[in-house]
Parts: C-alpha cells; sequence; structure tokens
C-alpha cells in the first residue's frame, strides 16, 4: 500500500522543494561563500538555515498537536484547507513581497532567526501541514484516537526531521553545484520565479488537504 | 506581468555587468529652469553607433509641470535585486525615478514598451511627497534590495533641515517614510551610497535649501558653513555609526563613489572647494582596524587667471578654481573620473591602488576661461565637464556640462546652453574626446545621464567578481 507512505512521502518532496527555493537559505549560503572565498562558509551557514526552517515546520506541528486536541480531524483538515487557500491567494498576488529583516553582515544566530522568518512569512510551515495531519492522523488511528500521544509527537518528530534532512540535502547539493560548477551566470539565467510557483504549490496544497477532508 | 526569469539587466558581479551588450541609448535630464517658462524634460539620445540618428536627441518627453529642476534620477530596481537578504530578481528595470530638486515632485517614468518614447506612469505631487517621506528638495535616488532610496536636502515643512533619505515602495511606489531611525547631529545631506556587503551606508553633505536654491552664498561658503562631513551608518539598524570632519575648509563633500566589488570596502568621495587655497580634492574612505578612516588622495590645484576674464564671484580671487562636482568609478575599481567643471576637464585617474592614484588621461572642453570648443561645436563652449557616466564595459565616458541653474549662472554668466559629450577610453589607461559626437540642447541645459540597462553609478552587486 502506497497510502500510509503518502504522507511521508510530501514532507520528502516539500523538504526536497523548499530546498530548491533560492528564497528559503541556499543562495544567502553561497553569496557568504564567495564573499569571504571560503566554500566552508556556504556549509556551515546551511546548518543555522535549515535548523530555523525546522523551527518553522515544527511550529505547524505543534499545530497540528494542538489542533487535534480540540477539533476533530476532518475539521482540522477542511481549516488547513481553508486558510492554505487564502493565504496562497494573496501569495499569488504577493508573490513578490519578502520581509526585510537582515543585511549581509549575519552570524549564526541571525541566519537561524533569518530563515525561520522566511519560512514563516512565505507560509512553508503552512504548507506542509496537510502531510502533517496525516502523519497525525495515521497514527491516531492505529492509537486509538488520541491515547498515547507520545506516538504522535514521535511521528510528528521524525516527520520534521524527515523533511528538514531532505531540504538541507537539496539545498546544500544546489549550492554546491552552483559554485563549482555552474557559476554567478546561473542566476540570471535559470533563477526561475521560484515565489509564483510557491504560491501554486500553497494552493495545490490547499486542494490536497480539502480532497482529503471530502 | 509576472516575469519567469530575471530581468536580463541585473548582474550578480560587476564582472558580469562588464560584459553585458553595450548601451544603445541615454535618458538626460533636461531642464528650462527660468526659461520662457517651459517645463523640464527627459531625452532619450541614441548611443548606438550603427544608427542613422547616432548622437541626436531622439525623443524628448516634457513633464506637465513648470520649474521642478530635473537634477539627479535613477532606475527603479538593479542589480541589487539579486541579493540574497532580500531577493526581487524578477522587477524589472524599467522605470525612471525622476525627482524635480526644487518642486519636491517625483515623477516616475516608464520605459515601455517603447525604451526611446518613454510616458509618465505616476506622479508624485510635492505635499503628498513632503507629508510622507518627511522631508523634501528630492535628490539622489538608488534601488536598494527591498526598496527604492531617495536622499533630500530639506525637511517636510519646506525649511531647512534636517535632510536625509526617504524610502519609496518598489512596486507601488508609494512613499514608505524616513528612512533613518537614528541620525545623530546629521543634518545637512547629498549624496549617498553603500557597501552592501558590509551594512554599512555612506552620505555625503552639500548644504541646507537657502544656501544653494538662489546661488552659492559666497559669505557661507567664506565661513565654511557648506558640509564638510562624511557619515557612516549601519544599514540594517538604519542608525548614525561614525562621523568624519574632513576640516571645515573642505567644502561642500558631494559625490561617494564606493568600489563596486562587495570584497573591497573603500571608496571615493569628491570635494568641490577648500576655502584655504581654492583646490578640489578626492578623498578615500577604508577601514582601519574597525573604524572609518578619511585620506585625501587627490589634490586639484586652482589655476590663476586675468581679473578682468572672471565672473563677478571669482574676481577676488584671480584665479579659477576646478570645482570637482562629479566624480564615478568604473565598474571594474580601475578608473576614477574627476570632472573639473571650473577648469574645463576631465580627469581620468587609474586607482587599482586607491591609495595612490595615478593620472593617466586628460581630456579639456569648455571651463570659465578656456571655453574650449569641440570639433563639432558652434565655437567656444560655456560650462565644463559635470555630470559623469561611465558605459558599463568602461570603454565609453559621456558627460554633460550644468551643474544647477543658479550656479550655472554665477559661474557661466554668459548664458550658458547645453551640451552632452563622448570619450572613447583606451584599455590601459588615457582617453581621447569622441570628435564626432556632439549633442547640442541649445539654450536648453542637461543634467544627469543614465544609460540604458545601466551604468557605472547606477548598480550595487551582492555577489564578488
Amino acid at each position: 500500500m502506497i497510502a500510509p507512505l503518502g504522507p511521508w512521502l510530501a514532507m520528502l518532496g516539500f523538504g526536497a522543494f523548499h530546498g530548491l527555493n533560492p528564497g528559503m537559505g541556499w543562495l544567502f549560503a553561497l553569496s557568504l561563500g564567495l564573499q569571504q572565498q571560503r566554500e566552508k562558509v556556504i556549509w556551515l551557514a546551511l546548518i543555522p538555515i535549515a535548523a530555523g526552517h525546522a523551527l518553522a515546520i515544527g511550529l505547524a506541528a505543534v499545530l497540528v498537536l494542538l489542533g487535534l486536541q480540540v477539533i476533530s480531524l476532518t475539521t482540522l483538515q477542511w481549516l488547513t484547507a481553508a486558510i492554505l487557500f487564502v493565504f496562497g491567494l494573496y501569495k499569488l498576488f504577493n508573490y513578490y513581497r519578502h520581509p526585510r529583516w537582515v543585511g549581509m553582515k549575519v552570524g549564526f544566530g541571525d541566519l537561524f532567526l533569518w530563515s525561520f522568518l522566511m519560512a514563516t512569512a512565505h507560509g512553508a510551515g503552512l504548507m506542509v501541514i496537510p502531510a502533517l495531519i496525516g502523519v497525525a492522523g495515521m497514527d491516531m488511528d492505529h492509537a486509538g484516537h488520541g491515547h498515547h500521544m507520545s506516538g504522535e509527537e514521535l511521528d510528528m518528530l521524525l516527520a520534521v526531521g524527515l523533511h528538514t534532512g531532505a531540504m538541507l540535502c537539496v539545498m546544500g547539493a544546489t549550492a554546491w553545484v552552483v559554485y563549482r560548477k555552474f557559476g554567478l551566470a546561473i542566476l540570471r539565467q535559470h533563477w526561475i520565479n521560484f515565489d509564483l510557483i510557491w504560491a501554486g504549490a500553497l494552493l495545490v496544497a490547499a486542494a490536497i488537504a480539502a480532497w482529503m477532508a471530502w | 506581468m509576472a516575469l519567469w526569469k530575471p530581468d536580463p539587466s541585473f548582474y550578480p558581479s560587476p564582472k558580469m555587468a562588464m560584459q553585458a551588450p553595450p548601451e544603445r541609448h541615454a535618458y538626460v535630464a533636461a531642464l528650462n529652469y527660468g526659461r520662457n517658462d517651459q517645463p523640464d524634460a527627459i531625452c532619450v539620445v541614441d548611443l548606438d553607433e550603427s544608427s542613422g540618428s547616432y548622437g541626436t536627441v531622439l525623443n524628448k518627453m516634457d513633464l506637465p509641470n513648470v520649474g521642478d529642476e530635473l537634477h539627479h534620477f535613477g532606475w527603479n530596481a538593479c542589480s541589487s535585486a539579486l541579493c540574497p537578504f532580500a531577493p526581487h530578481p524578477h522587477l524589472e528595470r524599467r522605470y525612471l525615478v525622476v525627482p524635480g530638486i526644487r518642486s519636491s515632485r517625483l515623477y516616475i517614468i516608464d520605459t515601455k514598451p517603447d525604451p526611446t518614447k518613454p510616458h509618465i506612469a505616476k506622479v508624485i505631487e510635492p505635499e503628498e511627497m513632503m507629508a510622507k517621506s518627511g522631508y523634501s528638495r528630492p535628490h539622489t535616488v538608488h534601488c536598494g534590495p527591498d526598496a527604492i532610496y531617495i536622499s533630500a536636502m530639506g525637511s517636510a515643512n519646506g525649511e531647512d533641515g534636517p535632510g536625509g533619505i526617504f524610502m519609496l515602495d518598489h512596486f507601488s511606489f508609494e512613499v514608505k517614510g524616513p528612512w533613518e531611525i537614528g541620525r545623530g547631529d546629521q543634518e545637512l545631506a547629498y549624496d549617498f551610497w553603500w557597501h552592501l556587503a558590509e551594512d554599512v551606508l555612506v552620505s555625503s553633505e552639500w548644504a541646507k535649501p537657502h544656501q544653494f536654491e538662489n546661488g552659492l552664498v559666497p559669505e557661507d561658503l567664506l565661513a565654511n558653513k557648506y558640509g564638510h562631513r562624511l557619515h557612516f551608518w549601519d544599514l540594517r539598524k538604519r542608525k548614525l555609526a561614525q562621523t568624519i570632519d574632513l576640516g571645515a575648509e573642505h567644502q561642500m563633500v558631494l559625490e561617494l563613489r564606493p568600489a563596486h566589488d562587495p570584497r573591497k570596502s573603500y571608496g571615493f568621495a569628491g570635494v568641490v572647494i577648500s576655502t584655504e587655497d581654492l583646490s578640489a580634492s578626492i578623498w578615500l574612505w577604508h577601514q582601519k582596524d574597525g573604524e572609518w578612516k578619511m585620506d585625501k588622495v587627490i589634490t586639484i590645484p586652482p589655476v590663476p587667471a586675468a581679473e578682468e576674464e572672471l565672473p563677478p564671484a571669482l574676481k577676488p580671487f584671480a584665479a579659477v578654481p576646478p570645482l570637482v562636482s562629479d566624480i564615478d568609478l568604473s565598474l571594474d575599481d580601475r578608473f576614477l573620473y574627476i570632472s573639473c567643471w571650473g577648469t574645463g576637464e576631465l580627469l581620468q585617474y587609474d586607482v587599482s591602488d586607491p591609495l595612490n592614484p595615478k593620472l593617466v588621461g586628460k581630456v579639456a572642453i569648455g571651463g570659465i576661461v578656456n571655453k574650449k570648443a569641440h570639433p563639432k561645436s558652434d565655437g567656444p563652449l560655456l560650462g565644463g565637464p559635470q555630470m559623469v557616466e561611465i558605459s558599463r564595459d568602461g570603454k565609453r565616458v559621456y558627460f554633460t556640462n550644468s551643474l544647477y541653474s543658479t550656479w550655472d549662472d554665477q559661474f557661466y554668466p554668459d548664458k550658458m546652453g547645453g551640451w552632452m559629450v563622448k570619450v572613447n577610453v583606451n584599455p590601459d589607461g588615457g582617453m581621447d574626446l569622441d570628435p564626432d559626437f556632439f549633442v547640442d540642447f541649445g539654450e536648453t541645459r542637461v543634467h544627469q545621464i543614465r544609460l540604458e540597462g545601466g551604468d557605472a553609478s547606477t548598480d550595487s552587486f551582492c555577489y564578488p567578481s
């Protein structure tokens, strides 16, 4: 059966998708490496960026767990679908706006908070909620409607870890390939409008949440 | 319409910008202040050498109001849009943000669909500009990664100050408000630019509105009341971090040209005149032990002249000061061009070693005493090299002759007209006036030049070459 694997694969896929987005971190790490002329800087910068992103996703997981305490799975799915739909529409018409918080001289703390802010403001956590509900929901089915919360929490933690791991791998690979192989010209020629695709992804996630609730 | 790929005129590094195709036309600020109630205009000049109309004005876009006094202007977006901390790569370098320094009116001019036929997309009236920004007399425009930054000389009530910087929204062109959060004792404004990689903004000092609007005030100059300081700001915290006084005699610190390569944290500032000996000077800012430091790296002396050849303001001095009113740094950070508006010379310095610049080229045209002609001009020329713009590849330099309406009349009282010329640069240094390129604007005066697709005083880069 592929169905039980679905939410897990979604967490993995969204991780790779988030990692590919230049606005989520690899571009920042690359520019720091170039500025300081040390490849190692790229790798060091990716760690707090991934951690900040994980915090945003973790926050979404906490929201799902709390939500399941007070409302039914189906209600939570409908609610998620509605929020995702509204936010996705907003992003569709405002895809070009980004929060500005840092500059170029950043420490690990800055990068961590910046990454958390970017992921939150752009709805990275919101986007994975349907998959997180899937992960939690399956566990609820097995455990008999929330009697053993530790199982769900563990699954959520695993899901967040899986997502972050995939993101870190894709981010690192992209930064490395650009740094070593393609060079900066790729930014001019192949930096497709990820913000617009991102808005589309939010709407797709809304549709999936609605389909799951149906 | 959303762009799927970045605007092709955005470049991650200065080196990549230098490989860009040559510019095909220039936008030139043309002013008619005090002349027959004619409005100012943006002129489009053909720079395409293969074109039949090369070196002529292709189009003149008149503004709807009289008396704006166009001065400096800039693009809405540029290569800084690729910076990783605020990436907006799918913005377009499409709109010219054109302030009227006298009227405090802002024009947003659209260069699409036909870049040779720009049209007004939006006008921000002075009342709105002043109410929302807290400032008046808008001056320098820079396309930042997160907003359009504009410096202004006066305060919102139309009074003398303090002047500062305000922000314009990238997308809607709404005035967002003043930029500074903590200005300290900074009061005078003029130019500003930044080292994005260092999170540092640098700003310079010209004067208060009453000290320039009706002409240079000689008593204030001799009393050293014009600006003589440079300010270093924390670009992130929007706070003044350090101020350096060049010495009260170094009057009017104007144009700022930071190194383009984000790995270099130095830059050049031009001083118009020293009240001690009438010389002009170029200063280098650089970091030492975490502090900013300024060193005078070039001094340009005045030239003795007979009293009868001089305008009234200069007769007591029996000399022509160089009056350095603009400088510009090539994208490879190698050549610094210096406009000597008084003596009528454009100087080219090799600044590969920024602390030890070497004079490598010189062209002479106009000048208070010399009035040197151009091969294609109709006799001697008034005015001198003023606003300089370097092509991205560094091979061509263009400049105009007008400084500011009332100052033009003081230093060139014989009714100066407007002209624009071109210089061809030798790759190893040295340069020649292009004998075939001379744009005569008649009575209309011309000031800043912006080149299609960007130039050496537009873009900022976040990635090293």
